[in-house]
């Protein structure tokens, strides 16, 4: 059986259950200066062609999660607990040999600075051939032709002439659209993409974006999409997990989480957006600071900034359904007028 | 304090009777030239066709901030905006062109003049840490210059960065730290209190908030408008956020390669851009207001400005292109009172 036929059927079989279920997640840095709880407590899925929006302010954790689920965290930091389930298989078990086999051939990271994927001192041509090479048995000629094919869909006008070229001779947002076309070559199951778009400018950024729709649109990849920047995920994805210190505090569909924020601080996020804003009038802003991963206080980590922080929040509030669909993790969510149909948070753990 | 309210009132002053421009740019221009590497060198010397290249960073521009107006300067990355904003600054001479502050040629100015004018005109960078010495305590990258251009006095001195520090929203118990001690958030502010310790009239925020979170965007954003209102300050306000510009900006300025295409007042820029340029651009910002939005992109890669092409730039990207659009270069012209901007088919009706 073809490696493609293979994959069909196994989606197939499959088609009901989601392609990624990330339960519980906890990658932890055990540094000189303490733990550093950089994951610790992340669940979400991602279904079949669908887009999840990963977001959270910088150090919140997002590129760990990222990190985690492609096997690629580093000593000093390590999985400690949870399952990260692709298919099914729990990848937080695999060994590194497995994971290797997976890792841009059914799972892709697009990251941030595509010189991570790229090698400056190799033409376009050889890379994309070699990656193809490394996970197909076919020809180099089927391989060069697939790498022109790939190019051509993340919209690189005369992709013959430009696989010739070094990184160095693009610019940032083709540079970047390589990197995507990498990650795209095998047509993986799953794409993990950190900021991909951040550096770019609002044109380019359009441009890759309306390419990551189509594909998820037709080849049925799963995505997570990690970026702070909600407009982006407004656009671009079905669902919507918040992270704050480590830990997922709302999910949802975008739209009902962009509308309703339950937690106060998705709520502080929305609500700090100029475009939330009336023009030249004072933006509404979240007080205080991101606390140190190192120093965080008791209870729910939001408290030292929430202003809907009450004494019962000196416990640990779990993740929990508070409506159809919704989740967060806060005693005293933001609802609206109905009240009887929603409760907070129960606790998780020991008082403080 | 109270400044939101009346924020707006300090707009009326660009919007109407014409205060007085504190600087006027007339056909400016910035070129530098890339020199030649080695092998380029020695491929010159073997008679290949290739020379020492030219960027043209910023190409004829004319620009006028008054007294008191916030105007924001938008554009792709690589399109002059960071060049032009040191050159209206003053911290880099012009290869072409004339800059005037408060009437006076900036280039003419000597002793006395020239430094206030230097003074009077800060700069705020998007890198708050580049910016900052590593190596000196908050207290004296806030408070060396006033001492030195006798802002403050020795005896005064420490109540003076005190309440630098304040005003930029940090505790003054803070200041004999250094920046590496500090969050991203604060690093900007150190960056807000330096530039105002010398009580300047005009800063130039070159992408001042573009490295923040959302949450901490806010608040400096919010600190640039209550110091707008407090002290009475002009801002060139440099960003490619379009969201944060049509939030705080009084008139907004289009840049394309090295020329301003499109100039109007923000709220009329952004309910009727004429310049096809300006158009797309707003097509394509993402607003979280928009849900599950299907993207296009301008079709077309951002040029060249080694090589950019001829005529309009615009047009190997816009859909309107005509045959004149590749020969001539289109003027910025007024279309509409304070609405100007640059393309041919404006001449057309
Ligand atoms: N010192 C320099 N030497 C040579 N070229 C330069 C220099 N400074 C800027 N340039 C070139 O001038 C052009 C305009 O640069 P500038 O920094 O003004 O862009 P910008 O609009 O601020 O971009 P960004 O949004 O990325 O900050 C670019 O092509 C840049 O590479
Ligand atoms: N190699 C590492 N050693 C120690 N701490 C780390 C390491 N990598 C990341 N961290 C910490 O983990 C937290 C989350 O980091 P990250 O996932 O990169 O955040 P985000 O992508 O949301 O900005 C931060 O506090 C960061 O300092
Ligand atoms: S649990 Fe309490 S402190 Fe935490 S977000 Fe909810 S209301 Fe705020
Ligand atoms: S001058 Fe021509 S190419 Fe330039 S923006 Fe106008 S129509 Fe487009
Ligand atoms: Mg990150
Ligand atoms: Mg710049």
């Amino acid at each position: 059986m073809s490696q493609t036929q293979m994959q069909t059927t196994s989606m197939a079989a499959t088609a009901a259950a989601p392609t990624l279920e990330v339960r519980d997640l906890q990658t932890h840095f055990f540094t000189r200066a303490g733990v550093v709880k950089a994951v610790d407590g992340v669940s979400f899925t991602v279904g079949r062609g669908k887009v999840l929006g990963l977001v959270g302010e910088s150090g919140s954790g997002k590129t760990v999660t990222g990190f985690s689920i492609l096997g690629l965290v580093d000593a000093p930091g390590r999985i400690v607990g949870g399952d990260i389930l692709f298919h099914g298989q729990n990848l937080a078990k695999l060994k590194e040999e497995e994971m290797r086999q997976l890792r841009g051939n059914r799972i892709a990271m697009i990251f941030q600075d595509p010189m991570m994927t790229l090698n400056p001192v190799l033409r376009v041509d050889t890379q994309m051939i070699e990656t193809v090479l490394a996970h197909t048995k076919v020809s180099k000629e089927e391989a060069r032709q697939r790498a022109r094919d790939t190019l051509g869909m993340v919209g690189i006008p005369s992709p013959d002439e430009r696989l010739k070229s070094y990184p160095h001779q693009f610019s940032g947002g083709m540079r970047q659209r390589v990197a995507i076309a990498i990650a795209l070559l095998h047509r993986p199951e799953l794409i993990v993409a950190d900021e991909p778009t951040t550096a770019l400018d609002v044109t380019i950024q359009a441009q890759i974006l309306a390419e990551v729709q189509k594909l998820c649109a037709e080849t049925g990849t799963a995505m997570i999409w990690i970026t702070h920047d909600l407009s982006v995920v407004a656009g671009l994805a079905d669902d919507i997990a918040v992270m704050y210190a480590g830990r997922v505090v709302e999910r949802g569909a975008v739209s009902e989480v962009l509308d309703q924020p339950l937690h106060p601080y998705t709520h502080g996020l929305i609500g700090s957006v100029p475009s939330r804003n009336k023009r030249g009038e004072k933006l509404r802003q979240i007080p205080g600071m991101t606390p140190s991963l190192l120093s965080l206080p008791p209870g729910c980590a939001f408290r030292t900034r929430c202003p809907r922080a009450q004494e019962d929040c000196a416990r640990d509030p779990a993740l929990s359904e508070l409506m159809p669909g919704r989740l967060a993790r806060c005693f005293h969510p933001h609802l609206a007028a109905q009240g009887s149909a929603v409760r907070g948070a129960a606790a998780e753990g020991n008082p403080a | 304090m109270s400044a939101t309210s009346t924020v707006r009132s300090a707009a009326s002053v660009a919007a109407g009777e014409a205060a007085a421009p504190i600087i006027e740019l007339k056909g400016v221009s910035k070129r530098f030239s890339k020199k030649l590497d080695f092998a380029g060198k020695i491929a010159q010397k073997l008679g290949a066709p290739v020379k020492d290249e030219t960027v043209h960073a910023v190409d004829g521009v004319d620009l006028v901030v008054r007294k008191g107006e916030v105007v924001g300067l938008v554009g792709e990355s690589g399109c002059g905006k960071s060049t032009l904003g040191r050159m209206v600054a003053g911290i880099m001479p012009a290869s072409a062109g004339e800059i005037f502050w408060h009437g006076k040629k900036l280039d003419t100015l000597t002793g006395a003049e020239a430094r206030n004018a230097k003074l009077q005109t800060q700069m705020i960078f998007q890198d708050p840490y580049a910016s900052l010495n590593p190596r000196m305590r908050v207290a004296d990258i806030v408070g060396e210059a006033p001492l030195v251009h006798g802002l403050t006095r020795r005896g005064e001195w420490d109540a003076y960065v005190d309440n630098q520090m304040r005003r930029a929203g940090l505790d003054p118990a803070f200041k004999r730290r250094y920046p590496h001690q500090f969050s991203g958030g604060q690093r900007q502010r150190i960056g807000i209190a330096r530039a105002l310790a010398v009580q300047p009239e005009f800063i130039v925020c070159d992408e001042a908030v573009a490295a923040l979170d959302v949450s901490i965007q806010a608040q400096i954003l919010n600190l640039f408008m209550e110091l707008r209102q407090e002290l009475n300050l002009t801002y060139l306000f440099i960003s490619h956020d379009l969201g944060v510009v049509e939030h705080l900006s009084d008139r907004v300025v289009i840049m394309y390669l090295g020329r301003v295409v499109e100039e109007a007042p923000a709220e009329e820029i952004f309910a009727r851009a004429n310049h096809p340029y300006t158009q797309a651009l707003l097509a394509e910002v993402p607003r979280i207001e928009a849900r599950k939005k299907s993207f296009a992109g301008i079709k077309g890669e951002i040029p060249s400005p080694l090589n950019p092409p001829s005529g309009c730039h615009f047009h190997p990207r816009c859909p309107h292109a005509f045959a004149r659009c590749k020969l001539e270069r289109p003027a910025l012209r007024e279309i509409a009172p304070g609405h100007k901007s640059a393309c041919h088919l404006n001449d057309a009706a």
